[in-house]
């Protein structure tokens, strides 16, 4: 089994880094400077190594596994039971910046660094246990740099999505993602539509339910699918195999019966990019821009820009692709393009196909986009008494399109939902709620196909389908100018 | 040679001593393909069962009825002719991990009346189920109809015949304890990075509102081993799985996990615990799990239990230990009407009467109703009760050290 517990780090792997509850996409390449966490180090010396090292940065910036320590804690603990006699005179550290600086540079231990504060703090022993406790956890933190490298998974991606850049996920908390996946019985041997603007992720989550069995229609709006997201997931390549993609655009056709794939958008690949950076940072300005006008923002609006983007998933396999392509003749170019549009068209043509048969096993709609008009359509091509989900960060426009699937028909346990998150700290006569998330994570509107009655008006369409069969491969390259 | 490396496979499964791991290991060190495997699925069940009797081959194998063989005569028949032509002797995976288009003989359907209402049903020739709009009769009101039909009884009232799938089953099952509902489902399914393939241990067994879902997420090749001390739900829920055509995905084991574990070591991807003593469990849960690691889950109600379990969980050496609790928020979609004070303001003025009226073209925007004096809006309302507290999930990973 590939990618399952026990396998290794190999160069060119997408692995995720994770230092306490904060998470980092990376791909796996030598001599590759690598910035986390304010540290930055190589991750040479992590292939080879099984998935779930935890390793230690040393000096010059390479990793090596750390060792398990023994707790040292046999000395009888001294700990006061109150504050009253601790004053804050700011003199109780008698170690200056200079010496731990001093300390770091000699490339001595954290564990050491940290021990040397406790020794030097005046302080340390007046406070009570649970104030010792949480002073070495704090030094701790700052001083041992450990890193764990773990593979992606659906869990991972997604907490590091929502804590990194919530806004190229609509603001997707992971809770909710979870919610999605369940309502709509996402499971192996589906044929799933996914319509989504989350950078992918809701996509990879999709993929690893279904493991590679069943089939998946990526609705996109646009030039072509982005799938940042997804690529982090490294999954192994037959799972692409019954992945299609279809444009938004030409579903009207589709629906109509005058859909043809003469006319495709434009080039996926350039027009991903262009995607991306509008998604990415005139969306959001407009949007922050338009919320600032209603409501003194308390918080900056967020921006995302390119240079984020790099910080969160470093993988540079356009800059291969653009070097290789480089060197490659024109001619050859032209031919590569020509291959490639039929190759397209021959994959629009399969995934036109599957949406024809409306007989979905369901619908996952997560986007920027207002969800009314896209249930209205989507919903066609799914099949009866199947679930669907529909995303939106906002509440108002699902009850909209609530109200409009109810005039529609054809759908029954119609539900407006959203799920609170609450984390807490579990510690020994010290547990209580952390910090409360809710709002910000989205709703849900899920609901389950019936029947629809009305007029039957899609016998013509088996016939259009008939005169689209591709022909075959061999004859289409040789009429291809050589 | 390959033909005779399974039948060796057959010939010893008669012998009570193998346990489970060695069929599996043998199985997939000898590369069969994935068709093979769920051929396999059902060798394993049919040995648990170990009495013929017990095993209904109609939750197995499409043919008409049971042949009057001896087991191994039959498992044998079924090898070579799947050996054959194994698209005439496909599993039956029914509906709970494989959707059907149409309603069969033998299968659970969901009859919707509206408005939340709703009752599974086993699909049986010559059955009646009666609901309160009237009388709904299989042979032809079920049988050979596509799910999510409308179907209309005998009163001239009508119901919808929905799929079952473990979401709704959950919503309807026979409880026989406290179950957990879909919302904690979701989460736990998602944190425990569960997926076709996963291999899970859960006790207690319960009513099987869990282990349906869990069953639905690692099929077609993974499996759920699950654990319940009271022998008479383990039996039933033997039954339901065997109901649902599920059981080649399923062991039930009926044993005190506290005392006695799982059953199985080094196999887990992952284990859930909902039992009153987790922490008594986390030692057992720790071998169940594979030796490079998994996730682990335990669900209480109580604080006191999350404390003890978060403790046990440190002591045998887990890492990320992380406490949650997720709670579901319904909303009810309506159409409010807020009537606007009388201030004594002229009629017609209306930049004066204090709202927005903005957009009047746009239909979902407030309209406001001078005449009448209203405004009206669309509201997602929250329901006057909802569930407060189910539980706390403890979530930790089994590290490779």
């Amino acid at each position: 089994m590939e990618g399952g517990p026990g396998a290794r780090i190999r160069e060119g792997d997408c692995a995720v880094l994770k230092r306490d509850e904060v998470f980092k996409a990376v791909s796996v390449l030598r001599r590759r400077k690598i910035i986390f966490e304010k540290q930055w180090f190589y991750l040479d010396n992590a292939i080879g190594h099984v998935y779930g090292t935890t390793f230690e940065v040393t000096s010059g910036g390479n990793l090596q596994p750390k060792q398990e320590v023994e707790e040292t804690t046999t000395e009888t603990k001294e700990a006061g039971t109150d504050n009253r006699n601790i004053v804050d005179d700011g003199k109780s550290q008698k170690l200056t910046h200079d010496d731990i600086k001093a300390l770091k540079d000699k490339g001595i231990k954290g564990q050491e660094i940290v021990q040397q504060l406790i020794e030097n703090s005046t302080t340390f022993r007046d406070k009570t246990e649970f104030a010792q406790d949480k002073y070495i956890k704090k030094k701790k933190k700052k001083y041992e740099a450990v890193i764990t490298i773990v593979k992606p998974s659906t869990r991972i991606l997604s907490t590091m999505y929502y804590a990194r850049e919530p806004g190229k996920i609509n603001h997707l908390r992971y809770d909710t993602l979870a919610q999605m996946l369940t309502l709509g019985n996402i499971h192996a041997g589906n044929k799933m539509i996914v319509m989504e603007t989350c950078a992918g992720l809701v996509l990879g989550a999709v993929m690893e339910r279904m493991g590679g069995y069943g089939s998946i229609i990526q609705m996109y709006p646009g030039g072509g699918p982005v799938r940042a997201a997804t690529s982090c997931f490294g999954f192994p390549k037959p799972f692409f195999d019954n992945l299609h993609e279809f444009p938004l655009s030409k579903v009207q056709s589709l629906l109509s019966g005058t859909f043809s794939t003469e006319t495709l958008p434009a080039d996926p690949e350039e027009n991903a990019l262009v995607e991306e950076e509008s998604n990415g940072l005139s969306e959001e300005k407009q949007t922050s821009l338009q919320e600032t006008e209603e409501e003194p923002a308390p918080e900056a609006p967020m921006e995302i820009n390119p240079t984020e983007e790099q910080d969160t998933m470093d993988i540079n396999a356009e800059d291969v692709e653009f070097k290789e392509n480089k060197e490659k003749e024109n001619k050859e170019n032209v031919r590569e393009k020509q291959i490639k549009q039929w190759e397209r068209r021959k994959k629009l043509k399969e995934a036109a196909a599957l949406l024809r048969e409306k007989n979905a096993d369901g619908l996952i709609v997560a986007s920027k986009f207002h969800p009314t008009p896209l249930l209205l359509s989507l919903l066609e091509f799914v099949a009866p008494s199947r679930p669907f989900v529909v995303y939106c960060q906002y509440k108002e426009p699902l009850l909209e399109c609530y109200t409009k699937l109810r005039e529609r028909g054809g759908v029954i346990n119609l539900k407006l939902s959203e799920t609170w998150l609450r984390n807490y700290q579990v510690l020994p006569d010290r547990s209580h709620p952390k910090l409360t998330m809710s709002g910000g994570g989205g709703y849900l509107l899920s609901g389950i196909t019936v029947v629809l009655e009305k007029d039957k008006c899609d016998s013509s369409n088996s016939e259009a389908l008939k005169m689209e069969e591709p022909s075959s491969k061999r004859c289409k390259l040789q009429d291809l100018p050589c | 040679m390959y033909h005779k490396e399974k039948f060796l496979l057959f010939s010893n499964l008669w012998d009570p001593s193998i346990d489970c791991n060695w069929i599996k290991s043998t199985v997939e060190s000898s590369s069969l393909n994935f068709l093979e495997l769920s051929c396999w699925h059902l060798i394993c069940t049919v040995w648990f069962c170990s009495v013929l009797e017990k095993i209904k081959l109609l939750g197995f194998v499409s043919v008409g009825s049971a042949p009057p063989w001896s087991c191994e005569t039959f498992l044998t028949y079924l090898f070579f002719s799947r050996w054959q032509s194994p698209a005439k002797y496909k599993i039956v995976t029914m509906s709970f991990v494989e959707y059907g288009d149409t309603i069969k003989d033998g299968d659970t359907a969901i009859v919707f009346l509206g408005h939340e209402s709703m009752f599974p049903v086993k699909v049986q020739h010559g059955s009646v189920t009666q609901t309160k709009y009237g009388v709904i009769r299989h042979s032809t009101d079920l049988i050979g109809k596509k799910y999510g039909s409308k179907v209309t009884c005998s009163k001239g009232g009508w119901v919808f015949i929905l799929h079952p799938t473990p979401e709704l089953w959950t919503m309807n099952l026979p409880h026989r304890t406290q179950i957990l509902y879909s919302t904690d489902i979701s989460i736990i399914t998602m944190m425990l990075e569960l997926k076709p393939g996963s291999i899970v241990c859960e006790s207690g067994t319960g009513s099987g509102s869990l282990s349906h879902a869990l069953i639905r997420t690692v099929a077609p090749t993974g499996h759920l081993y699950t654990v319940e001390f009271h022998q008479q739900r383990a039996e039933k829920a033997r039954e339901e799985f065997r109901e649902h055509g599920v059981e080649h995905l399923v062991t039930v084991t009926n044993q005190d996990v506290c005392k006695n574990g799982f059953g199985v070591s080094n196999i887990a991807d992952a284990v859930f615990l909902d039992i009153p003593s987790p922490w008594e469990a986390i030692g057992h849960a720790k071998s169940a799990l594979k030796a490079e690691g998994g996730r682990i889950c335990s669900f209480s109600p109580c604080i006191e239990q999350v404390q003890r379990t978060c403790l046990a969980m440190e002591e045998y050496g887990f890492t990320e230990i992380n406490t949650l609790e997720i709670l579901l928020r319904v909303y009810n979609v309506r159409t409010v009407s807020l009537q606007i004070p009388d201030l004594g303001k002229a009629a017609e003025d209306n930049s004066s009467t204090g709202f927005d009226s903005s957009n009047p073209s746009h239909q979902e925007s407030p309209c406001a109703n001078l005449q009448q004096g209203t405004v009206q809006f669309k509201s997602g309302v929250p329901l006057r009760e909802v569930v407060g507290h189910t539980g706390y999930l403890t979530f930790a990973t089994k590290s490779l050290v």
